[in-house]
């Protein structure tokens, strides 16, 4: 079974991406951005579980601790973003450039 | 022959131990002139007349003090300083051609001095003019008392210095400005010719003081001191406006008249010919291609001078034309050896006196004429300027070697000598003297005999006698130095120290080939004189003359030839420097900073501020990296 | 057997709610779809012997940080949705490449690999089993992470506190000024609700006043822009002058 829930992982993994680079609402793009974490976590998980130690869980327990730092942080930003801007698109803030 | 005799280290006190005092007194004059500036407006050049008297007196005591000495004593070194630790030890040289020259320096100096209280009387500068004149004559001192090379270019220096800023003192006329700076170019010519001299000096001999240098010479010629002899020689072409450096003297007579007088013929211009004549033990022994080269030089240079003299109507540039000639006869005598030396270095010392008489005669013709200096406009002045007609006339005698003056016997004695040792440069100085006579008498002729073709508004009246007593005493020295100097060899016997002497003194010949022919020529050429200018009328307006004539006007074309020589080339040249600059080095350097300007500009649009664009690259980025990985992996 | 009916169930589950949650246009969907996808998630770490790791999972990403979009979205504004033209040049094209080329690297390079049977973690919890064996993880080894992680929550609190803390730039409006500016403008009385007087008492009905004029002010504005939208206008032009017109407000 490892490979197909290592398969999984990086079927959820590229669908992630491929929103992040879709998406312009900043929120739905940060909805990607989980997904690839907790695509990242089930590969720890079955990994933890095909070699027989526990480490990979632990692994999986701090990223899922940062994401939501992540998240706090993230969200926070965009609300601050919203209120001066009225938008929450990734594309309207574009001025860092040539 | 004689060697010159050691120089011994003075000790005592006493006149020549204080012989700094020449230098340090006039240099003073000029500082506090100078640095006090218009404050010392009201007596300034009373204090630049004290000054150059007080160092007159000193020079004069000093020659006492030396020919109180024994022969084989006279060659005193007053050590000063140490100036540049083990290579130049600062001291003065005392000896009988420094003491010449110091004399000279000094006292025609000094009358020219007194002569421009009144010459510069209505100038609002005339303090700053007097600072200048007692700068000249504290540098020109400097060269010819120090007892070593660098001494020696110091002063020599300064001469220039002093040259360029008297030269340029109306510096409101754009001519003056041209003329100062055109003689300081020039001169440099010459400098760099004697700084690689000395350099050669320096890594050949390992000194540079002419007291140890003989014994390090010692008489041996090669290839060096061939070479530093040329070089030399080069050095007193540009100094004393021998050929091929000869251009910028009569440029230089934009200065005011006594400038002309003490610096451009006088002493200045005798530098060379001390350089020479110091050097000569050394670098130009008789019978040596150095000493052939210089009395080549002297020759052409005294014949170019005499022909540019017959073409000026300019009567300081007539002058200067002469002096040009003058100089050259020197130079000739000072290519001759030992034997040659008395009769240079006395020619040069009555040459003082004389052309100094001349120049500050035409300066007083001048201060009556308006400033006029076209000889064409002048004519009759005899009656109104007596004073100035007759020391003239006295200079013009001396000059063109009238018999028992004292152009007569130093000249002859330089012409006998030459075609003794030198024949046809000889009878080309022979030539040359006709020619002096020609154009010194057309001068006399144009100015002060004729019609007057004077302008409406001149009013000629002779000058004041601050001006005239320094023309009377000069016109003296004219008439009887020459005589005194040479008959009974009394200045060849005093240099003898200095300079060495031939074993056999020469006996002068009122009736020798050389000196009976001389005067024959100069009759004739006076003679052609009177029948063209005396006689016949002077037009005011110059006529357009032959291609003689032309040639001569414009100086033997010597101005031409630099400029086409030197002065295009070098235009050409940066100006290719230029184009190349502009097109090659700045086009590459425009060049590169426009492409990369220009690819940055492009690449630039890259950074679109999309984070999503960002993001792609990245995805794309992992995305191979995790190819490459797996290849390299070979899975 | 039991364990691979759960696997494929749950993987055409979650694929098929991540890629809903890609693809659809209102965010809400979105974040329900990856709530979905969290759920598939637990289970999945709960039938690979971590059920700790199912339980944080439900707790701290489908309680708290699903809440939190949730809460964020609301602030935000649910009623917008994406437009679906894309600004970018060739964005989608080569995210499409990207995304597909990734996944295809990432089948090809694990299916290539022959994976033995997995080892399980009955020897890593022998000692008093799982729960104990992770707190010993946790409290030994990793204990200095554990605590940095902990400051990093702090500061991530602290962080969303200053980033979303608005200073308050004019003095607080007290109620004893909202009532002064109320009686001293132009109109002391609450606003006209909507239908007064009007032939019916829908919401998004105009009031008449008393002089039979129609008053703007009785109509949400944020309804009489979806009234002119859909089309509900009344048959009075003069009421639907007023929704036209508290429309056009709206939109400015």
């Amino acid at each position: 079974m490892t490979t197909q829930y290592l398969i999984l992982s990086g079927l959820l993994f590229a669908i992630g991406a491929m929103g992040v680079l879709i998406r312009r609402n900043a929120i739905v793009v940060f909805m990607c951005v989980e997904l690839m974490l907790n695509a990242c976590n089930l590969a720890f998980v079955t990994f933890a579980r095909q070699v027989g130690n526990l480490e990979g869980q632990i692994i999986a327990f701090f990223v899922m601790v940062v994401a939501a730092a992540e998240v706090v942080v993230g969200l926070a930003i965009i609300v601050t973003i919203f209120r001066t801007r009225r938008s929450a698109s990734v594309d309207d803030a574009n001025l860092l450039k040539y | 022959m004689e060697s010159p005799v050691e120089i011994v280290q003075h000790t005592a006190g006493g006149v020549i131990g204080l012989s700094w005092l020449m230098i340090v007194l006039p240099l003073l004059g000029a500082a506090i002139l100078l640095v006090l500036g218009r404050k010392t407006n009201r007596w300034g050049h009373l204090l630049g007349v004290a000054m150059s008297l007080a160092s007159f007196v000193v020079a004069v005591l000093g020659f006492f003090a030396l020919i109180g000495l024994p022969d084989d004593q006279r060659r005193q070194a007053v050590h000063l300083y140490e100036f540049i630790p083990g290579m130049v030890d600062m001291g003065l040289l005392i000896d009988p051609l420094s003491i010449s020259f110091a004399l000279l320096i000094t006292g025609v100096g000094s009358l020219i001095h007194i002569y421009s209280i009144g010459y510069m009387a209505h100038d609002p500068d005339r303090r700053r003019f007097f600072a200048y004149l007692n700068l000249f004559v504290a540098a020109m001192l400097l060269l010819v008392l120090s007892d070593n090379y660098v001494g020696l270019f110091i002063g020599w220096e300064g001469v220039g210095l002093a040259s360029y800023l008297l030269i340029g003192f109306w510096q409101f006329k754009p001519s003056a400005a041209v003329a100062a700076k055109k003689a300081f170019i020039v001169n440099r010519v010459g400098d760099f010719g004697l700084l690689v001299g000395m350099f050669i000096i320096w890594t050949s001999f390992g000194t540079l003081a002419f007291g140890d240098l003989g014994a390090k010479v010692n008489g041996v010629q090669d290839g060096t001191t061939l070479a530093i002899g040329l070089l030399l020689l080069l050095g007193a072409c540009g100094k004393s406006a021998q050929l091929p450096l000869q251009s910028w003297l009569l440029d230089a007579m934009e200065g005011p008249t006594p400038v002309s007088a003490l610096i451009h013929a006088a002493t200045m211009v005798t530098a060379g010919v001390y350089l020479v004549v110091r050097s000569g033990a050394f670098f130009f022994p008789e019978g040596s291609t150095a000493a052939l080269a210089v009395a080549i030089v002297g020759a052409a240079t005294l014949l170019a001078g005499a022909i540019i003299g017959c073409a000026k109507d300019d009567i300081k540039k007539g002058l200067a034309g002469s002096t040009m000639s003058q100089i050259g006869y020197m130079m000739l005598g000072a290519g001759l050896g030992p034997a040659g030396y008395a009769f240079a270095i006395g020619h040069l010392i009555t040459h003082g006196f004389f052309k100094a008489d001349m120049f500050l005669g035409a300066g007083s013709v001048m201060h009556g004429m308006n400033d006029e200096v076209n000889m064409r406009k002048y004519g009759g002045l005899r009656k109104y300027m007596p004073i100035t007609f007759v020391t003239f006339i006295v200079g013009y005698l001396a000059i063109i070697g009238f018999p028992l003056l004292s152009g007569y016997f130093t000249k002859d004695g330089i012409i006998e000598t030459a075609v003794h040792h030198q024949p046809v440069l000889g009878w080309l100085a022979v030539a040359g003297a006709g020619i002096t006579g020609f154009y010194m008498s057309r001068m006399i002729f144009m100015t002060f005999f004729g019609e007057k073709r004077w302008d409406a508004d001149a009013h000629p009246h002779e000058s004041p006698a601050v001006m005239t007593v320094p023309l009377i005493i000069l016109s003296i020295g004219s008439i009887f130095l020459g005589g005194y100097l040479i008959l009974s060899n009394t200045l060849m016997k005093f240099l003898a120290p200095a300079v060495g002497r031939p074993t056999d003194l020469p006996v002068f010949h009122f009736a020798s080939v050389p000196g009976l022919a001389t005067l024959a020529l100069v009759a004739v050429g006076a003679g052609f004189a009177w029948f063209r200018y005396g006689r016949a009328e002077v037009p005011v307006v110059a006529p357009r003359g032959s291609f003689v004539t032309t040639f001569a006007r414009r100086d033997l074309y010597g101005d031409a030839l630099n400029e086409s020589l030197f002065m295009r080339p070098g235009q050409w040249l940066t100006r290719i420097a230029v184009f190349f600059d502009n097109r090659g080095i700045d086009g590459v350097v425009n060049g590169l900073a426009a492409g990369i300007g220009g690819t940055s500009g492009r690449l630039r649009r890259l950074q679109t501020g999309f984070a999503r664009t960002y993001a792609l690259s990245i995805l794309i980025g992992a995305a191979l990296l995790t190819g490459a990985l797996l290849l390299v992996g070979n899975i | 057997m039991g364990e691979a009916i759960t696997f494929w169930v749950l993987a055409v589950v979650s694929v098929g709610a991540a890629l809903g949650m890609v693809f659809n246009r209102k965010a809400v969907y979105s974040a329900l779809m990856l709530g979905t996808v969290m759920l598939c998630l637990a289970v999945m770490y709960a039938v690979q012997d971590a059920p700790f790791l199912a339980a944080v999972q439900i707790i701290v990403y489908t309680g708290a940080v699903m809440m939190l979009f949730l809460f964020v979205l609301m602030l935000v504004g649910v009623d917008s949705t994406d437009s679906l033209v894309e600004t970018l040049k060739g964005q989608r094209f080569w995210a499409a490449i990207a995304g597909l080329g990734f996944a295809a690297l990432i089948v090809l390079a694990v299916g290539n690999v022959v994976f033995a049977e997995p080892a399980g973690l009955a020897a890593a919890t022998a000692q008093g089993g799982y729960i104990r064996s992770i707190a010993l993880l946790l409290f030994t080894k990793y204990v200095f992470a554990f605590e940095v992680t902990s400051a990093l929550l702090i500061t991530a609190a602290l962080g969303a506190m200053v980033l979303a803390h608005r200073e308050r730039l004019t003095e607080k409006v007290t109620q004893k000024d909202l009532s002064r500016a109320r009686f001293l403008s132009d109109q002391p009385s609450p606003l006209p609700g909507p239908g007064t007087y009007a032939s019916g008492n829908a919401i998004d009905m105009p009031a008449r006043l008393p002089d039979g004029t129609v008053a703007e002010t009785s109509v949400n504005r944020y309804i009489a822009r979806f009234d002119v939208e859909q089309g509900h206008l009344p048959e009075d032009p003069a009421l639907a002058e007023a929704i036209k017109h508290s429309a056009e407000e709206e939109s400015k």
